[in-house]
């Protein structure tokens, strides 16, 4: 297996050999509720692949640097876009967006999982999730 | 059980006193108040006070005096103002005091918040690719609400032009120049559909509330509002709150929508009896859906409602009559009380060249902040 960057949680994202992209959320075993990001009790939920596909359900631009802490991300800073995604009748997720230009989203647009390289501003270097539009999809 | 009443308010200017603490603040709010109703601090037997990021209230008894008071402190996020005063409420209308005060400061950096995600129960992995921040929730709920309701962004920029005009009629806002809206809307985005003009700042200011029971302010005559609800709620499943890496597809009402509904009950009145309201405008959008969670139009009307004016001072219902967040800036611990200073001297005639015309005699305000909190007051003459 090629060495790819370690995903920013291995509980909320996972990568096949082909690098496609799986996020999970948590199964209350007794609710049945899903909780996401998977919470870390394995005794109270069961890890559960979510859909790969859904649509925007609404977005916005990220225009200046978050401070820092919390944000890790790199110095020199690029705007970039987020947004929630429903998928399907499981939950409606929030990532960043990837593949239109950052005036170039709409709500209801099918998008589709994928993963972004994450550069930290100590110097790892990260694999993270994104949703991007389907048919920008390779 | 008493009637609840409000007989003298005061406040510290809001936006930047670097020569002055915030517990500083918060005192000089106190003694305002006090000067304003001509009590003295012993005449207090009871205060709530609280701050989110400027320090412990009830050490504030250093400088006003060593009487013994109790005082308790008030942590509740964005609405420690809000919950400050339901004590005060809670505390005279139960009989157990008869005079207190209820205080709320704030000092906080330049800049946006920068919470820790293990604080709020998220991993770390939140935090570090750059989804925790307050100000994308509230451009994605608007940018949703508006394809949903037909709000378009001169709606956004009227909403902040009227902010900043309210703002300078009011000797304690922050913001006292005008902005045009042409100016608002070609500002750099924030987070879009927000430009930087359409988001409030956080940053400096004191508010300070003197409660008293229904024969302590028959017996001092002072001008005075009856407090009718004070209501605060947390979220009900399925509301879109800040910090939420996601939602449940099962959408549901906001903590605003029942925190309204429940003092509108509280206070035997509908939203159609309020004749002036302070909203949390947090950013344009705020103020937009604010006016249709608390139950003052139907999704969708507010286009036109704002593009008549109706939420001017001299509308049908002016809303921010001293310019909310956007032109006061938001000290967390002190924007619930602000707003409901605003109400007591729009009630009380004492608003000056912002006095709503009409004799006004019920008001309304609403405080909402993360992790999903409102708190709503109706106060009438």
């Amino acid at each position: 297996m090629p060495n790819w960057p370690p995903p920013v949680d291995d509980r909320l994202l996972s990568l096949d050999a082909a690098r496609t992209p799986t996020l999970y959320a948590g199964r209350d075993r007794e609710s049945g509720r899903l909780s996401y990001p998977p919470p870390a009790d394995d005794e109270r939920y069961a890890l559960e692949p979510l859909p790969r596909e859904g649509t925007l359900w609404s977005w916005t631009v990220q225009r200046f640097r978050p401070k820092a802490p919390p944000y890790a991300g790199p110095e020199a800073f690029e705007p970039y876009a987020v947004g929630y995604v429903a998928l399907g009748d499981t939950l409606i997720v929030e990532g960043r967006l990837t593949g239109a230009p950052l005036d170039g989203y709409r709500i209801d647009m099918p998008m589709v999982l994928t993963t972004e390289r994450f550069e930290r501003a100590d110097g790892v270097v990260q694999t993270t999730f994104a949703f991007t539009p389907q048919e920008q999809a390779a | 059980m008493s009637s609840v009443h409000i007989i003298g308010a005061g406040i510290h200017r809001f936006g930047r006193t670097p020569q002055r603490t915030g517990l500083q603040q918060g005192a000089y709010a106190v003694r305002q108040a006090l000067a304003a109703a001509g009590l003295d601090w012993r005449d207090m037997q009871f205060a709530y006070g609280g701050s989110d990021a400027a320090g412990k209230a009830d050490t504030m008894v250093s400088e006003l005096g060593l009487t013994g008071i109790q005082f308790i402190n008030v942590a509740n996020g964005c609405a420690t103002g809000g919950s400050a005063m339901f004590g005060a409420y809670a505390t005279i209308k139960s009989g157990e005091f008869d005079l207190g005060i209820a205080v709320g400061f704030d000092k906080h950096p330049r800049g946006a918040f920068d919470p820790r995600p293990a604080e709020w129960g998220l991993p770390d992995w939140y935090g570090d690719t750059g989804l925790m921040l307050t100000t994308q929730f509230f451009a994605m709920k608007i940018q949703r609400y508006m394809a949903m309701h037909g709000i378009t962004a001169p709606t956004l920029a009227a909403v902040a032009e009227k902010a900043f005009d309210n703002g300078t009629l009011a000797d304690h806002a922050w913001r006292r120049e005008p902005v045009d809206a042409a100016t608002i809307l070609a500002a750099p985005m924030v987070s879009d559909p927000l430009t930087k003009f359409m988001f409030c700042s956080p940053a400096e200011g004191a508010v300070a509330l003197i409660f008293a029971s229904e024969r302590k302010a028959r017996e001092l005559g002072l001008p005075s509002v009856t407090l009718r609800a004070a209501a605060v709620r947390s979220r009900p499943p399925g509301s879109f709150e800040v910090f939420s890496p996601a939602l449940e597809v099962e959408r549901g009402p906001s903590p605003t929508v029942i925190a309204s509904r429940a003092a509108f009950e509280m206070a035997g009145v509908g939203p159609e009896d309020i004749q002036v309201a302070q909203l949390q405008d947090t950013e344009s959008g705020a103020e937009i859906m604010h006016m249709a969670e608390n139950g003052f139009c139907r999704d969708g009307e507010q286009e036109a409602l704002i593009a008549e004016g109706a939420t001017r001072i001299g509308g049908r219902l002016p809303v921010n009559t001293d310019g909310g967040c956007l032109a006061c800036g938001e000290p967390i611990g002190a924007s619930g009380l602000r707003q409901v200073y605003e109400n007591y001297k729009q009630l009380t005639g004492q608003a000056g060249a912002r006095q709503v015309p009409g004799d006004p005699r019920l008001a309304y305000s609403h405080v909402y902040g993360a992790p999903g909190v409102s708190a709503i007051a109706i106060v009438e003459r």
